[in-house]
């Protein structure tokens, strides 16, 4: 018998995983804002390459978390999109502790007034209106100014007859405004069925992660709704439901492929493909189409 | 009573709870069971009955008296096939042109992998969109806890009533606590900041009506002002024409939050 090495079974440190996902170096040559590295693969990835690649891991699939001026710039024709109510800003309305605060460094982190950028836009040269949630701004979480944003957006595309586009990502109602965000739920919902008892198409992409009252209300209403690979999607998170049934989840659950197995999702679509299915779809639903 | 105090009042035990309502307020009261798609939820208590000589469909969450029926009744906290049982029942209620009367009463929708797989999230919106459409009066009443969106997935109605110590919150005052201070003992400042009093909740605009609540657990007087006052109400709204019963139902949500 040889000498066994002391750490055989010990896991050799891997130098990429203690790395910060998106802003340290993978390497010494290369500058830090040139190169990230995957937060599921761990492969080194040049910038320019996952720009082009729409943030998705060319390697593993993996899709990197984007803002919401990102995606518009990926899904709607370029120039088209033109925001409505930009300068919406929430206010601390019940004087809940560390609210103001909390507020303006979500504004500093994510250079938007608040957790959704809504407009009217054209996607493959059909129009539509467009809201897509900020995940960089409290976590997409629901409060007021989202709710009411989102409502004049559906209540445009009712008054105008236009079909609705919505990316969720979203950690649920913010808490931070206690009811008032809880009845924001009632409020996009009841927007979304005049919408569609007018007889216009609304299209739901759930995105990584969305879960709470946001799951619970639009973005759960879609005629049509799509997932992308692997986002979390819920009602209640996964830890709370770990630590209310005592019990580990399994793998992949809550995911979008496991809701599209659940009968909850229409298609899983790439983000790649985001574009061009959102085409057609908006094609087959033209008065024209009929 | 600060907030918290009224919390730990509307969970007490021995309060009256949804089956209470049912039994002192209408009459000639048939449950109706199952959603027609998974089974039946024992959280969710649905039926038709008479209130005074109107036939009207009922709806609570049903938390349970004692530990055997806590139990059964899953403490108050629905599945997505409660929800869909009591839209079903609203349903019938539209298409027969009865008013719709809600009890709520539950700490939250359930959390777990049954509920997550057969869509609680999905099962709450679609009762939210349904609910604000639907053709006849609906009046939720808060007779204890009113936990998020397990409690608005019964609660888009013309008018929403709570009971004097009832409390009605986006989050649980130990969520509100774990998340803010990293500390679930700080629950009385929590339900503070939270603002989920009856009295609270109207003065934000969100509620209708206090009830208020005689010392003890001794509900005669509130049955009975219910009744009475259930009854006009209701009165009232079927008087409308239905576009006006909707866009006002409409309204009452839309204005909450409104920012220039």
């Amino acid at each position: 018998m040889g000498m066994l090495p002391k750490n055989l079974f010990k896991k050799p440190n891997n130098p990429l995983e203690t790395y910060d996902k998106y802003n340290k170096s993978a390497s010494p040559d290369i500058p830090s804002e040139m190169c990230v590295s995957c937060p599921n693969c761990h492969a080194v990835l040049l910038s320019s390459d996952l720009d082009e690649a729409c943030h998705v891991c060319p390697k593993c699939g993996h899709h990197f978390r984007i803002n919401a001026r990102q995606r518009i710039s990926m899904i709607a024709d370029d120039g088209s999109f033109e925001e409505m109510d930009a300068s919406m800003r929430s206010r601390n309305m019940i004087d809940f502790p560390n609210y103001d605060k909390k507020l303006k460094h979500a504004y500093l982190e994510s250079s938007s007034r608040d957790a959704v950028v809504c407009g009217t836009a054209k996607i493959g040269g059909f129009p539509c209106a467009l809201f897509v949630m900020e995940p960089y701004f409290m976590m997409g979480s629901m409060g007021t100014v989202v709710g009411e944003k989102i409502t004049r957006l559906i209540e445009y595309a009712t008054e105008h007859s236009l079909p609705v586009v919505g990316y969720t990502v979203s950690g649920g109602a913010r808490m931070q405004e206690g009811i008032l965000s809880l009845m924001q739920m009632a409020k996009t919902s009841g927007a979304v069925k005049r919408h569609s008892d007018a007889g216009l198409l609304y299209v739901v992409v759930l995105t990584d992660p969305t879960t709470g009252g946001v799951t619970a209300s639009f973005a759960m209403d879609g005629d049509v709704t799509l997932a992308e690979p692997n986002a979390l999607i819920g009602f209640a998170g996964p830890r709370v439901i770990e630590q209310t049934i005592r019990q580990k989840l399994p793998s992949g659950f809550q995911r979008a492929e496991f809701l599209y197995e659940k009968g909850f999702v229409d298609a899983v679509v790439p983000r790649g493909q985001q574009k061009a299915y959102l085409t057609t779809l908006l094609s087959l639903h033209t008065k024209e189409a009929l | 009573m600060d907030a918290f105090d009224r919390v730990i009042a509307a969970r007490a035990k021995g309060r009256p709870t949804g089956m209470s309502f049912i039994s002192n307020i209408f009459t000639d009261f048939l449950e109706m069971h199952g959603d027609r798609r998974f089974g039946d939820d024992k959280a969710v208590v649905a039926g038709i009955a008479r209130l005074k000589e109107m036939p009207v469909t009922v709806i609570a969450l049903e938390r349970g008296g004692d530990t055997k029926e806590k139990i059964f009744r899953n403490f108050g906290m629905a599945h997505p096939e409660g929800y869909r049982k009591a839209l079903r029942q609203m349903k019938l209620a539209e298409k027969f042109g009865r008013p719709v009367i809600c009890f709520v009463d539950t700490s939250g929708a359930y959390c777990g992998i049954g509920a997550e797989e057969r869509g609680q999230g999905q099962a709450i919106a679609e009762n939210l969109m349904e609910m604000m459409t639907l053709k006849v009066p609906v009046i939720s009443v808060f007779i204890g806890e009113g936990g998020s969106g397990g409690a608005l997935g019964l609660a888009v109605a013309d008018e929403v009533w709570m009971l004097e110590n009832a409390v009605y919150s986006v989050i649980s005052p130990e969520g509100c606590a774990s998340i803010l201070w990293k500390d679930s003992s700080k629950v009385r400042e929590a339900a503070n900041c939270l603002k989920l009093t009856a009295q609270d909740l109207f003065s934000l605009g969100v509620i209708e009506r206090i009830l208020e609540e005689p010392d003890g657990n001794n509900f005669e007087t509130i049955y009975e002002t219910l009744k009475t006052e259930l009854y006009a109400k209701i009165t009232e709204n079927q008087k409308l024409p239905v576009q006006e019963l909707l866009d006002r139902r409409y309204n009452r949500f839309r204005k909450i939050g409104v920012v220039k």
